[in-house]
């Protein structure tokens, strides 16, 4: 058997290899992105399926008030410019001004679930009262969860682009750019979301 | 941008258990997970196969006396459910592609290695979580499909085990498909162009997009039907105003490609069995490229065709319809691609010739019954009845699986280091494939004649057929035995294989064998005609 088990021939080749490559982790979140994408699509079909197909009983239609979720839109959108800000910040090596910007973006984010949840309990439908109350709740849950993570990893980033010892750094931003795209990413399924479930 | 990566840091490929204990750890070596999703796959199909036979042998009398029907539903379908997710989906993307990918593009492993481990390593706990939803209050009854409001009234506890059990490996499937994208654009060895890739790249890098648009549709639809079990919301509950056709759109909307995801593979490594073993180029590599891409775009646009009997509005039948009788011609132009790659070689009769032709007859003739299924009159006669399981068998089974075992006997030499025994390999190949015929050849005829499936009884005028069907079962039984003895044989006493015993092009054959842990001890070769058998012979004359 022909293996290279003597480590002075792997660290040879391991200098080969790793000389210098394409960074293709963007690529591959890019990938799971587009398949997280695909998951919501697959939500919003069925809700705009059952719009069209599944007739509600009556009583159970519903004016969705508004002011709530214009906020949370502006929240997400606001959070998404500032989110760039800190990208800028840091390739700039402001490190503390970066981390500025990211736990206010964090801020947003939190702000953006409380009111989600004020309007989930001043809402007058609960989950199981019909269909359109269970896909309401089912594709605003779902967005909700995304941008759970998306605050906790904004505040990991927050952490890690502290001036002493912080990880992320001008010279390692990807982790920032990657939360940054993923924040991007639900900010546009809220817009699409708020267009297709409180407009339409 | 460009990251170098310090090797004193990354180098812990030395710093892993050697010898068989790999196989039991987080490797990040690309062979090492391979050879995981091959085994693991592998003992799957031996459960899944032991629960085939069990439905045979109860469908061997035309009454309910072998197990109590509810049994019998789960056994039915934990049978789909294994062969699906735990045998055909895993060995032949996971197994063949994570070992074969990485030297197919001049690369030294995948391009995510702690991602690929992961996606392996979720396989296993799921699977046995499945099998042993069994013992707890029986496993789910609803078929693979998992059709609401069957799955919503039968006894919770199993369904939901399968749901999660599904859920995870969907996302193992995702993680998977992801790194096969990477891969294969991103980590190819500078110089090589995507047109010189050997073609189980192109059939991976299709399976994959397929992978990552559709997988994510099952898991959002099983989290909603979950939702409709344990929480009681009605979002394909007819009594609680929810809508089951939805359901069955957005099953399809992923398990019809989930078919491709199955048998695209497949036809990526027929195609590189096909031109060792008959020493000629793969015939029309670029129709090749260009009906695999066509058969990703058609593949996700025709899944209503599962639904002709659901209420579906007549222009979704026509359009559905029209959609699924072009696919005919890009898997046409593929099957008469192979059939041109065999004409006029100098072939060599050996076990993995023997299964790649074996799966050209077989999957021709699932092929022809697929044509047919995707006719609505005809579709509505046969549908839901044995003509469906035979046609999906001949897919499935005769095509796939033999393609597997046709790349095992193929690949074997590469990864032992050792020969196998010829006469077994011809005798397993022999026993399935009457055996395969038998089984699944008459059910055609069942079906026709109007026996439901999914039943575990039937009209005592179909017992004789049935029994035909059952001794082909027993005789794929037998098929194993040979393959185990002579994998166990050829391990322990197989003679020295040699770097390169089918004096093949493709760049796994132009290192040792076993490869080193890195692949090449040099630099990977540029290998721009992987199909170049023969070339100098033309030239000369």
């Amino acid at each position: 058997m022909t293996t290279l088990d003597s480590s002075k021939e792997i660290q040879k080749n391991n200098s080969e290899v790793n000389e210098k490559h394409e960074d293709f982790r963007m690529f591959g979140l890019i990938t799971f992105l587009i398949a997280d994408g695909m998951t919501f699509a697959g939500f919003f079909a069925a809700y705009l399926t059952y719009k069209a197909v599944n007739p509600l009983p009556d009583g159970a239609i519903y004016e969705l008030e508004l002011p709530i979720p214009t906020l949370n839109t502006i929240l997400l959108l606001v959070s998404s410019a500032t989110f760039h800000k800190a990208g800028k910040a840091l390739l700039k090596d402001k490190n503390s001004d970066s981390q500025k910007w990211l736990f206010f973006t964090a801020f947003l984010g939190i702000i953006f679930l409380i009111c989600q949840l004020f309007e989930y309990f001043h809402l007058p439908f609960g989950l199981t009262d019909n269909l359109f109350a269970s896909t309401f709740y089912a594709l605003t849950g779902f967005h909700g969860l995304h941008v759970t993570l998306g605050t906790l990893m904004i505040l990991i980033i927050a952490w890690q682009s502290r001036t002493n010892g912080g990880r992320v750094t001008s010279q390692n931003i990807f982790p920032l750019e990657a939360v940054e795209l993923y924040w991007h990413f639900v900010d546009g399924i809220w817009v699409i979301l708020f267009i297709i479930l409180y407009l339409l | 941008m460009t990251i170098s990566i310090d090797p004193q840091k990354t180098n812990n490929k030395s710093l892993q258990p050697k010898g068989w204990l790999r196989y039991f750890s987080f490797s990040l070596d690309h062979k090492v997970i391979g050879i995981q999703y091959l085994v693991c796959g592998f003992l799957f199909y031996l459960i899944g196969g032991t629960l085939a036979s069990a439905i045979r042998i109860e469908l061997a009398s035309p009454m309910s006396d072998f197990m109590p029907r509810d049994v019998y539903n789960q056994v039915l379908t934990l049978h789909g459910t294994i062969m699906i997710f735990l045998w055909i989906v895993p060995v032949v993307n996971g197994a063949f592609g994570n070992y074969l990918i990485p030297f197919y593009v001049g690369a030294r492993d995948m391009a995510f290695p702690r991602l690929n481990a992961v996606a392996f390593w979720l396989i296993p706990p799921s699977g046995l979580m499945l099998v042993a939803s069994y013992f707890v209050e029986g496993a789910a009854q609803a078929g693979w499909t998992a059709y609401p409001p069957l799955s919503i009234t039968t006894p919770q506890s199993g369904q939901i085990i399968w749901i999660l059990s599904v859920l995870l490996l969907g996302g193992s499937s995702i993680f998977g498909g992801i790194n096969f994208i990477a891969t294969i654009i991103k980590l190819r060895r500078p110089g090589l162009k995507l047109m010189q890739l050997p073609m189980y790249c192109w059939a991976m890098l299709g399976t994959s997009l397929l992978v990552v648009l559709s997988t994510p549709v099952l898991a959002g639809t099983l989290i909603l039907l979950s939702f409709d079990i344990v929480a009681n919301t009605g979002f394909f509950n007819p009594v609680l105003g929810g809508n089951v056709v939805v359901y069955q759109h957005l099953f399809w909307f992923y398990s019809h490609p989930a078919v491709y995801i199955m048998v695209l593979p497949a036809f990526g490594l027929v195609s590189e069995i096909l031109p060792v073993h008959a020493r000629k180029p793969l015939f029309g590599y670029t129709t090749m490229v260009f009906s695999i891409m066509g058969i990703v775009v058609l593949g996700l646009v025709v899944w209503a065709h599962h639904m002709f009997t659901s209420g579906t509005p007549p222009w979704m039948r026509l359009f559905f319809t029209i959609a699924t009788a072009f696919i005919a011609v890009p898997t046409g132009i593929k099957f008469f691609n192979w059939v041109a790659t065999l004409w006029g070689g100098k072939i060599s009769i050996n076990s993995a010739m023997l299964f790649s032709c074996g799966f050209i007859i077989n999957f021709v003739f699932g092929g022809i019954t697929g044509v047919a299924l995707a006719q609505v009159p005809f579709d509505i006669h046969v549908h839901d009845t044995y003509f469906v399981v035979a046609h999906f068998h001949y897919i499935v089974y005769g095509g796939t699986v033999f393609i597997i075992f046709s790349s095992i006997y193929h690949w074997f030499p590469k990864v032992t280091g050792k020969l196998f025994n010829e006469k077994l390999g011809i005798s397993h190949f022999i026993i399935t494939f009457i055996g395969f015929n038998l089984c699944f050849a008459p059910q055609h005829w069942l079906g026709l004649n109007g026996m439901p499936r999914r039943v575990a009884e039937y009209d005592p005028q179909f017992q004789f057929v049935n029994q035909i069907s059952s001794l082909g079962a027993l005789l794929m039984a037998i098929s194993t035995i040979p393959f185990l003895i002579n994998v166990f044989l050829s391990l322990r006493n197989g003679k020295d294989a040699g770097d390169n015993p089918w004096n093949a092009l493709t760049p796994e054959w132009l290192t040792s064998s076993p490869p080193p842990v890195e692949n090449w001890e040099g630099e990977a070769p540029l290998v721009e005609e992987p199909y170049g058998y023969g070339k100098e012979i033309f030239e000369q004359k």
